[in-house]
């Protein structure tokens, strides 16, 4: 399976998450595990472009897709992706637990919403859950990420 | 909350996971995994054996026949939300879709998972019941057609048989008028109660062990829902009636 | 000194890291670590007749199960963390239960294996025998004591404590209007998004035990395990690193855990890490919220308050290792911004058979607020008053401070507000909430209260300047969100005219700084912020010393300004920060980075030795700030809701805060926080109940149904300030961290109760709720 680009193969054991295998296995520590349940949205990455909960997939499922996480959102040293500039600008995290799934399911979103409507932000962001921030900031977030994305 | 052993089968053909699931003892359909993984996680589920069916090529068409649109089993919920022949033919299924959990949920779960998993407050199996759709199961034994009047059973129960796959569902079109009302708790969980009206008939969902079908003139005849921690068989009765009012109203 | 960076709404230096995905949360450490589990009791109260581990211990990947008798310390009851006079009847659990448990997650095995996989798989096979015993759940059922919780505890009655200011009983028998409410708390919980961990490494060869933990308070738990293990405080490195969120439970010490993998990690000579999972999450750490208050009170025609007695239940759960403070704190809390000249409180701290309870941000104060609020409005409908109207004609007034509660303070202090401007707190959240919205079913809700904050004993700071010029400064207290990187870098930088890019804070290191208590109660800027302004105060004042001496001017004629060290009024003449930093090291070997000035030959010679009596070398300094009593913050919520008729759904239309903290450092870390604490309160007022049955079993563990806020159920805020600066810390600040939460309770019931006309006594509610409420019922008060 391709993790950002680069090919890994998969775990022997069949019952290890996504999730684990991204963090342990392959040392990709910034997708977070929150609930193991499906709620929280911690886990989100992008499997095949599109978001999914990475604690609700077994790793082995992974193979022959292309999994990318927050960690591939920007290079060592370049700068910050557009969504991630637009966080830090609005103030859209605080203790950056829920951060990268928040960060790839808005990648998600505007991947398939250039230019989303507040509902359309609404929805995409609806299935996270963050603890820190009330919300607003990472809404503004998310508008200020298709600005920038738009440039 | 780490999944308990099991084997793990990846069948790439229909007739290997048929074959599958009639040869092995205690054995579970993983679809989308939505709801099968973190009943894994939770350890609630602990089949000995899982047949994964995502490898399966071929079975994720959404396709016009018959007058409705028939998903196939690997039809991600998303897709149905984006197809074009659904929201043309059914757009009850479209409307019904979006209100399963969330975006991230519906990239991959699926039709027919939703319906085989048959949850009693799941969306699908109710808009099934309503259209009077069916189902095809198929096995070594070849294919059956059960229709949503004889497929749900119980609580998590349908009629399809353990080496029974669902390989598709299909749903008449919604022609005329059509609604689907569900409340709950926080955007996108399951509803504590729900109505969908269509084809002249009504069914609601959340309140019995099945998706039932109920007379718009007294919804809540016969009906002996469940209390869990957010509503008192009362409370659901009570949101019968108002959901039913609504689905007719809107 | 001007400041050039206090007040601005500097973006977080935190950020870039987390934003990559490079952030380094406990669970994020691996380094060849066993992994473990904890075996937890199922029962809310049962005795343990036998515990059989041969099977798990055979299990293939197994490297250890252990049970209380394995345990040297396995028989030592934990400590109580606060001491209290009245808390007669405090009892602790022991890290490993082996003859009874007293709420159900009660730790009764700890297994070590290769992966936390095997480890759960090994917890399956733990044999535990119980012998089920009666149950109490619900605080009053507590305090019926039917069943004891502790053989050895009369009542279930861990605490007592009553206060009285003036005389109720005679004030109330005197008053012209009387009337009892009561109120009804349930518990709620925390979740921070990232759950407890801890990773502990022992070093044979140095006797050095290393520890990292998602906690808030690294330096309890250091001093802790070297009390514990024996070892020297030295010898034990305990460090918070990034922390997915505290809000209170994780100041709550020792779990069995941060014991257990220290202890694990020494026995088996390898790292060993354990994280917790969402479900054990739910019982295993801490709660709160549950009370049950009985209030009477005594009022005029005009609404004014007379006399106010509170009676009421404080849920401690089944032990009582944060002793009192929570019920204290309420008690403390319920006179609020009013004047009641005759106050009454008394708790029973209550032993029930569920998980212990320890502050959650608010921490005894949403209770408080709630039951004031409440009562105000209700009387207030008596007497046909407008709600604002009452809460005017209550107020302490600006020119009545310092004003003298009379009650006793959970610093051991007795209750002071320092300052404070309650009147203009209401007319601007009503000028802010603006006129009520067209439509059915609409009600407005209002709530003020008041917060004490920044309790000591104290927190510490060291800044240092580097030969580079660059700053580093650490304090002993980490950050779980709270930017503290950026707001103490912002002190930091103005004391030292550089910056804020140029400081860089580590905090929650023992390593780096070893003294402290921790982040909690709303404390963070105003104990570390001060110590930072201290220590970097003594840097500048020595940076002037060392530059007036080498310049010849009189340190009184210097400024810090640009990393530089200057004459006022002659900027040109100036020394760097880097070059004084070099200069405050007589060295007799440079070694680079223009240390070459401060040797023997090259530096100007001063009479005496190279480094006087009492001075110490380097431009660094070490400082403190010890609070001489809270410093009281306050704030007015005002809301406009819309409640539908038929399904009970809620609907915020419009949310306004006023908040007054002292002077802002960073008042957009300030909102970040009210915003994120509304959100919590939102949550706790409709939506989040722990759910426990009467068999002490936690129905809902998990997040699919214990339902914490997505952003759809949270609305927009509208954030005001105003500001009356602590008189009590050279800051002048007040702590924010938990204000936005403390009100939203009693918000979102007046709103209610405005929009249904039914009464709203307790919390949360939900839809069900408001739809029994709603009920004509008979029989029903």
């Amino acid at each position: 399976m391709k993790v950002n680009g680069s090919l890994h193969a998969p775990p022997l054991d069949p019952r290890r998450l996504l999730s684990d295998h991204l963090r342990h296995d392959l040392g990709l520590t910034g997708t977070h595990v929150g609930c193991e349940h499906g709620v929280c949205g911690c886990c989100t990455v992008l499997l095949d472009g599109e978001p999914v909960r990475s604690c609700l997939m077994l790793a082995v499922q992974a193979e022959g897709h292309e999994v990318s996480t927050v960690e591939g959102l920007a290079a060592a040293g370049a700068p910050l992706h557009p969504v991630q500039q637009a966080f830090h600008e609005c103030q859209g995290l605080q203790c950056g637990f829920c951060t990268p799934g928040f960060l790839m399911s808005v990648v998600g979103l505007l991947a398939q919403h250039p230019d989303p409507t507040p509902e359309q932000v609404e929805e995409g962001i609806a299935g996270n859950l963050c603890r820190c921030t009330g919300y607003a900031s990472i809404r503004r977030a998310v508008h200020r990420a298709a600005e920038l994305s738009g440039k | 909350m780490k999944p308990p052993r099991f084997e793990y089968h990846a069948p790439s053909t229909v007739e290997e996971a048929c074959e599958l699931l009639g040869s092995l003892e205690d054995a579970k359909v993983l679809a989308g995994g939505q709801s099968l993984i973190p009943l894994l996680n939770f350890r609630l589920a602990q089949p000995a054996h899982l047949v994964d069916i995502n490898r399966l090529s071929g079975l994720d068409a959404i396709y016009e026949r018959d007058g409705g649109v028939a998903v196939q089993a690997l039809a991600r919920q998303a897709a149905v939300e984006d197809s074009e022949v659904a929201a043309r033919v059914c757009p009850l299924l479209t409307a019904a879709v979006r209100l399963v959990a969330h975006r991230v949920i519906r990239n991959r779960g699926t039709v027919c998972g939703s319906i085989a998993h048959a949850d009693p407050a799941s969306e699908l199996p109710a808009v099934l019941l309503a259209l009077g759709g069916h189902v095809i199961g198929r096995s070594a034994r070849g294919d059956r057609i059960i229709d949503a009047g004889d497929l749900f059973k119980g609580v998590f129960e349908t009629a399809l048989e353990a080496d029974e796959l669902l390989v598709e569902a299909w749903f008449p079109a919604s022609s005329g008028a059509f609604a689907i009302v569900e409340e709950s708790r926080r955007h996108g969980d399951f509803a504590l109660a729900g109505a969908v009206r269509a084809l002249g008939r009504l069914a609601l969902f959340g309140v019995a062990p099945t998706p039932v079908l109920a007379d718009a003139a007294n919804p809540g005849r016969g009906l002996q829902p469940s209390g869990d921690l957010e509503a008192t068989p009362e409370f659901r009765l009570h949101l019968v009636r108002v959901l039913t009012e609504r689905v007719f109203a809107a | 000194m001007t400041t050039k960076w206090f007040g601005e709404r500097v973006q977080r230096v935190e950020d870039d890291r987390l934003l990559r995905g490079h952030g380094r949360f406990t669970d994020d450490i691996d380094d060849g670590a066993l992994e473990s589990c904890l075996v937890r009791s199922p029962y809310a109260h049962a005795r343990i007749t036998s515990i059989d581990v041969a099977a798990a211990r055979a299990l293939p990947g197994v490297v250890a199960v252990y049970v209380a008798t394995d345990l040297p310390f396995g028989n030592i009851d934990l400590p109580i963390l606060i001491p209290h006079p009245n808390l007669t009847h405090g009892r602790t659990q022991r890290c490993l239960a082996s003859e009874i448990v007293r709420y159900a997650g009660e730790a009764v095995a700890f297994v070590v294996a290769e992966s936390r996989n095997i480890a759960e798989d090994a917890a399956d096979l733990v044999r535990v025998d119980y012998e089920p015993l009666p149950v109490v759940i619900t605080p009053e059922a507590g305090a019926a004591a039917k069943h004891l919780v502790h053989d050895d505890v009369p009542g279930n009655v861990a605490a007592e404590m009553l206060q009285e200011v003036g005389d109720v009983d005679r004030a109330m028998a005197a008053a012209p209007h009387r009337k009892k409410l009561h109120f009804r708390f349930e518990r709620g919980a925390a979740c921070p998004m990232e759950g407890r961990a801890v990773w502990a490494r022992w070093s044979e060869s140095e006797r050095k035990l290393t520890v990292y933990d998602s906690t808030q308070s690294p330096t309890s738990i250091r001093g802790g395990l070297a009390v514990l293990f024996g070892l020297p405080e030295s010898n034990v490195e305990v460090i918070a690193p990034d922390v997915g969120g505290g809000f209170g439970p994780k100041i709550m010490l020792f779990y069995p855990d941060e014991l257990l993998v220290p202890f694990a990690a020494m026995q088996l000579g390898r790292p060993v890490k354990w994280t917790e999972d969402r479900q054990e999450h739910f019982t295993a750490v801490n709660q709160e919220r549950g009370q049950v208050h009985e209030v009477e009170v005594g009022f005029d025609e005009m609404g004014r308050l007379l006399a106010l007695s509170d009676d009421f239940i404080h849920d401690a759960g089944a032990y009582t290792p944060y002793g009192i403070i929570l019920p204290i704190i309420t008690a403390a809390q319920v006179p609020g911004p009013y004047r009641v000249p005759n106050y009454r409180v008394r708790f029973r701290a209550v032993y029930t058979n569920a998980t212990p309870t320890s502050p959650y941000r608010g921490a005894g104060r949403p209770h408080a607020c709630f039951a004031m609020e409440r009562t105000l409005d209700s009387i207030a409908k008596e007497l046909g008053i407008d709600r604002a109207e009452i809460r005017r004609r209550n107020f302490i007034q600006p020119d009545q401070f310092p004003y003298h509660l009379g009650v006793a303070w959970q610093d051991g202090n007795s209750v002071v507000y320092d300052s404070g401007n309650y009147p203009a707190l209401l007319e601007k959240a009503l000028a802010m909430l603006g006129p009520r919205p067209a439509g059915d079913h609409i009600g407005m809700g209002l709530g003020v209260y008041v917060e004490g904050t920044g309790v000591g004993p104290y927190e510490g700071a060291h800044v240092q300047v580097l030969v580079s010029g660059k700053v580093v400064a650490a304090t002993g207290i980490p950050s779980q969100g709270q930017a503290h990187a950026t707001v103490f870098a912002q002190v930091v930088a103005d004391e030292l005219g550089v910056a804020v890019a140029d400081v860089e804070v580590t905090g929650g290191d023992t390593r780096r700084f070893p003294w402290g208590v921790g982040t909690f109660a709303s404390r963070g800027a105003v104990t570390a912020g001060n110590a930072m302004a201290v220590s970097a105060r003594m840097v500048a004042d020595k940076a002037k010393l060392i530059a007036g001496e080498q310049l010849e001017v009189d340190p009184a004629d210097l400024e810090l300004v640009g990393g530089r060290v200057r004459v006022k009024g002659s900027p040109d003449r100036g020394i760097s920060l880097a070059a004084l930093s070099v200069l405050a090291n007589p060295v007799r070997y440079a070694f680079g980075g223009g240390t070459e000035a401060a040797t023997q030959f090259a530096s100007k010679r001063r009479p005496g030795p190279p480094l006087a009596d009492g001075e110490q070398p380097g431009l660094e300094a070490t400082g403190y700030y010890s609070p001489p009593g809270s410093t009281w913050a306050s704030g007015c919520h005002a809301a406009y809701v819309r409640v539908d008729p038929m399904t009970f759904r809620l609907e915020v239309l419009k949310y306004v805060v006023v908040h007054d903290c002292g002077r802002l450092i960073n008042p957009f870390v300030v909102e970040g926080q009210i915003e994120g604490g509304v959100a919590q309160g939102i949550g706790g007022a409709f939506y989040e109940r722990l759910a426990y049955d009467a068999e002490g079993q936690l129905r809902n563990a998990s997040f699919m149904e214990y339902l914490i806020p997505y952003s759809t159920e949270v609305p927009e805020i509208e954030i005001g300030h105003i500001e009356t600066p602590s008189p009590l810390n050279p800051l002048g600040v007040k702590g924010a961290g938990e204000a936005g939460v403390i009100p939203v309770g009693a918000v979102i019931g007046s709103a209610i109760e405005d929009a249904l006309g039914v009464p709203i006594t307790e919390m949360p509610l939900s839809p069900l709720k408001l739809f029994e409420l709603s009920r004509p019922q008979p029989g029903r008060l």
